[in-house]
């Protein structure tokens, strides 16, 4: 029994046998990827589980395998990622969920977890460097290792399988502080394209920091040094010339 | 007896089954460091809730790291005790520790004496991998009269936890909040004060780091010594002599009696007084109370309530004043001994000395916590001022003597000032439990058979364990005795007693395991049952040594009784010596 959701045309709760493939399951039974988009990555086993990618699409369900994999049956939960998912983070959203969980026994998941979390979250502020990657991988390994029960020897897996298995995203939100996916809003960078821009001013006046200028009826222009990347342009703008990168 | 071999460090143990890894370890002279670990031998008591995770060790073909504290060792298993893997989680465990610590060791009163900072020196932590503005837990700080809570400092190792539910039973403390905000606080966070605490002190004699200390007035002592308008006199309690030596280097057991009084003239007391004198004192009124109840309950008087309960000890008055609201008629009416100095100072010996009350500031040097308490109940002042101003403990003087800059080892042996200094044997063994007992076994003995007690040492009152009982033969009557030390034993003896299952007819009670020599305002011993044994040796000895054995013979209480008081259970008595108790009960 699994619970299919995310970002899939069939969602629901679905009754399959032991052993047949993830492809099965998102391509067959939950009809593939909603909005044609491409599939990015699945994360099973609920909030300790892992993520895995197109790599393991093969792979038959069960206990072991999945664990072989990074990832476990654990809760039954399965959620599919798509394109415009970002990593670093879902690690984070899970890592939330785990740090409000702690019972606050044992040291490492009362404070590890929330150190991994605060890490996590300078990361996507852009402000991250690769140390942090190393001292996260260092931190989620010890805390699997020690941690006095289940909650925390699970804790990291999702931190630890897309360090595993997306590995180059994080780098990129620290080196070229860009996120794939555009999700992390510190790292986007808003730009109008002259092309489009009608100059209607809907932006310079939603703008909460000033930071868009031009006449009326000509492109309009951001100050990238004021922008806060709130993206409020982005939605006001009726002609799409804000372009997110 | 069924033994298990196995491997530590490349070293081949046996023990006996059921020892720990870090049991064994330790036999086999391997230290595996720990922090959250407490073994109190002497009251059969293990906290090894394995939380820490600093002493985790790993067994190849495990799948994670074991608490070596929580982890029996089975037949043929290998442990690495210093393994890549377990000095990398273990240090990655402390640096984590330390991330949600203050860094103001150098200010805090813990420092030198703190298990967190003893393992970031041992592991040799030059920094702490975490990111800049880490957030903290941070917490409400909480000030008693006795004892401060300052949470931010707690390391959850839940030790306190452990004495004042389990050895205690005070059930003051306990894990409260989730995750990063868990922290070791009375019900509802609420203050101490408002709390069942009792202020025994037990909780900060176990605390590893600075979460919990004592209150420290050296720093009001020093200033009524600096003011010329005060006349600063001070009192020392029987068990302060038995372990001061150790802040000093003194093997424990050490009595340095003659140096300490030596130290304190030194540091400007105007007179060095002795508790011991009014323990003496409390013997004279709490025996003869004794006998009085006795002798009634004997001649078939039904009023009487029986078994007579000690009242030196006040985590104890706080602890039944809380918890036996009921029964505030049993125990003694007479004050504890540093209540009786202050308020026999501030009148007969004021008077004798020409000093005026206001003038006059009353210091005592306590082994316990609940003292500094005690002292600023309300019924110990006159007017607004009390009997004894400030009660510090033993660590504390140590501190003071440090700060006076006086080499304690090289002082001259010197002796109390008179009258109040002179003691008998008897005032000295308050120090331990089943003393108080038997030093008014031995004034009772006396006026109750008319007869000279022949034997004065009552063996079968001393000891170690918890609860002990004894029938002393009063000449053909047999007085039955009940000792308890430890709250948690306490409890036991007044729950049966509520239920009728003893026929006692005294019964002596000490919050601290050991009685006062445990007390929390003791140098640390962290349970090590040796130090204790050791001061109570010492204790025994210098009872021994004493020409004079029991406290009615003591000249100067005969002198103090002949001069001011009358006799005991006077009226003056009454006023000035004895107390009466309030039920707060609290939740």
């Amino acid at each position: 029994m699994f619970a299919l959701a995310g970002k899939i045309n069939n969602v629901g709760l679905i009754e399959v046998p032991m052993g047949i493939t993830l492809r099965e399951i998102i391509y067959e039974i939950g009809g593939g990827i909603k909005n044609g988009k491409k599939f990015k990555a699945v994360q099973t086993g609920g909030p300790s589980g892992g993520c895995l990618t197109e790599a393991h699409l093969d792979t038959p369900i069960d206990f072991d395998s999945l664990l072989a994999a990074g990832s476990m049956m654990g809760s039954g939960g399965m959620i599919v990622m798509d394109e415009d998912d970002c990593m670093v983070s879902i690690a984070k959203f899970y890592l939330e969920f785990i740090v409000e969980e702690s019972c606050g026994k044992c040291t490492p998941c009362r404070i590890g977890n929330k150190r991994m979390l605060e890490i996590l979250e300078k990361i996507i502020q852009g402000k991250g460097n690769m140390e942090d990657l190393d001292h996260l991988r260092n931190l989620a390994y010890v805390i699997k290792d020690t941690s006095l029960c289940g909650l925390g020897q699970s804790s990291p897996n999702p931190v630890l399988s897309t360090l595993e298995n997306f590995y180059d995203e994080y780098v990129a939100h620290v080196k070229e502080k860009r996120c794939f996916a555009k999700q992390c809003k510190a790292l986007a960078r808003y730009t109008i394209n002259p092309d489009v821009c009608t100059g209607c001013t809907i932006c310079a006046r939603n703008c909460p920091v000033d930071a868009i200028t031009g006449e009326k009826r000509e492109p309009h222009f951001i100050n990238q040094e004021i922008c806060i990347h709130c993206g409020v342009c982005y939605q006001k703008c009726k002609f799409n010339a804000i372009i997110v990168e | 007896m069924e033994t298990v071999k196995l491997t530590i460090d490349n070293r081949h143990v046996e023990v006996p089954k059921g020892t720990t890894i870090l049991q064994a370890a330790h036999q086999a002279g391997i230290n595996i460091p720990s922090l959250c670990y407490m073994n109190l031998p002497h009251l059969a008591q293990e906290h090894k809730p394995g939380s820490c995770r600093v002493c985790v060790v790993e067994i190849p073909g495990r799948k994670n790291l074991v608490p070596a504290c929580a982890t029996e060792c089975t037949d043929g298993i290998t442990v690495l005790s210093h393994s890549l893997r377990a000095i990398n989680a273990r240090r990655t465990v402390v640096e984590l520790l330390l991330s949600d610590h203050p860094k103001d060791c150098l200010i805090c009163p813990s420092s030198g004496n703190c298990e967190l900072q003893k393992l970031s020196i041992t592991m040799g932590i030059r920094e702490i991998n975490s990111v800049e503005n880490a957030a903290m837990s941070t917490y409400r700080k909480d000030a008693s009269p006795a004892l401060n809570r300052n949470m931010d400092k707690c390391v959850m190792c839940r030790s306190c936890e452990t004495v004042c539910n389990e050895i205690q039973t005070v059930g003051a403390l306990s894990a409260v909040n989730r995750g990063f905000m868990s922290v070791v606080a009375p019900a509802f966070e609420q203050e101490l004060t408002d709390s069942p605490c009792t202020f025994c002190g037990q909780c900060v004699a176990v605390c590893p780091t600075g979460a919990l200390t004592a209150v420290d007035n050296t720093f009001h002592v020093i200033r009524a010594l600096a003011d010329s308008n005060k006349f600063v006199v001070v009192q020392t309690a029987p068990a302060v002599r038995a372990a001061l030596g150790e802040e000093f280097g003194y093997p424990p057991g050490t009595s340095v009696t003659g140096k300490m009084v030596a130290a304190l003239r030194s540091l400007g007391f105007d007179k060095v007084f002795d508790t011991d004198f009014a323990a003496d004192l409390t013997i004279m009124e709490e025996g003869t109370e004794l006998l009085d109840r006795i002798t009634r309950f004997l001649n078939g008087d039904k009023n009487v309530r029986l078994p007579i309960l000690t009242s030196c000890c006040p985590a104890w008055v706080n602890f039944f004043e809380t918890n036996y609201p009921d029964m505030l008629d049993v125990p003694s009416t007479a004050r504890s001994p540093q209540q009786m100095f202050g308020a026999i100072a501030k009148t007969y010996m004021a008077e004798k000395l020409g000093v005026k009350r206001e003038d006059m500031v009353v210091v005592s040097v306590m082994p316990c916590l609940a003292k500094k308490y005690e002292c600023q109940r309300d019924e110990f002042k006159v007017d607004g001022n009390p009997d004894v101003d400030y009660a510090i403990t033993t660590r504390e003087l140590a501190h003071l003597i440090k700060i006076g800059n006086i080499d304690f080892k090289t002082l001259k042996e010197e002796d109390f000032d008179r009258p109040m200094g002179e003691s008998s044997g008897a005032g000295v063994i308050f120090g331990v439990t089943g003393g108080v007992i038997e030093a008014a076994t031995r004034t009772a003995y006396e006026l109750f058979t008319g007869k000279k007690l022949e034997k004065v040492d009552f063996h079968e009152l001393r000891g170690m364990e918890g609860i002990r009982t004894a029938s002393v033969n009063f000449d053909g009557t047999y007085i039955h005795i009940g000792i308890a030390h430890t709250l948690g034993n306490a409890r036991k003896l007044l729950d049966g007693i509520r239920k009728g299952m003893y026929n006692f007819h005294a019964i002596e009670i000490m919050a601290c395991p050991g009685g006062c020599i445990g007390g929390g305002g003791q140098p640390l011993h962290r349970g090590n049952s040796i130090v204790l044994k050791a001061r109570m040796d010492a204790i025994y000895k210098e009872d021994f040594n004493k020409t004079i054995r029991k406290s009615h013979e003591n000249p100067e209480i005969i002198q103090l009784y002949e001069e001011f008081l009358g006799k005991p259970l006077s009226e003056k008595s009454h006023k000035l010596l004895h107390t009466h108790y309030f039920s707060h009960p609290k939740q």
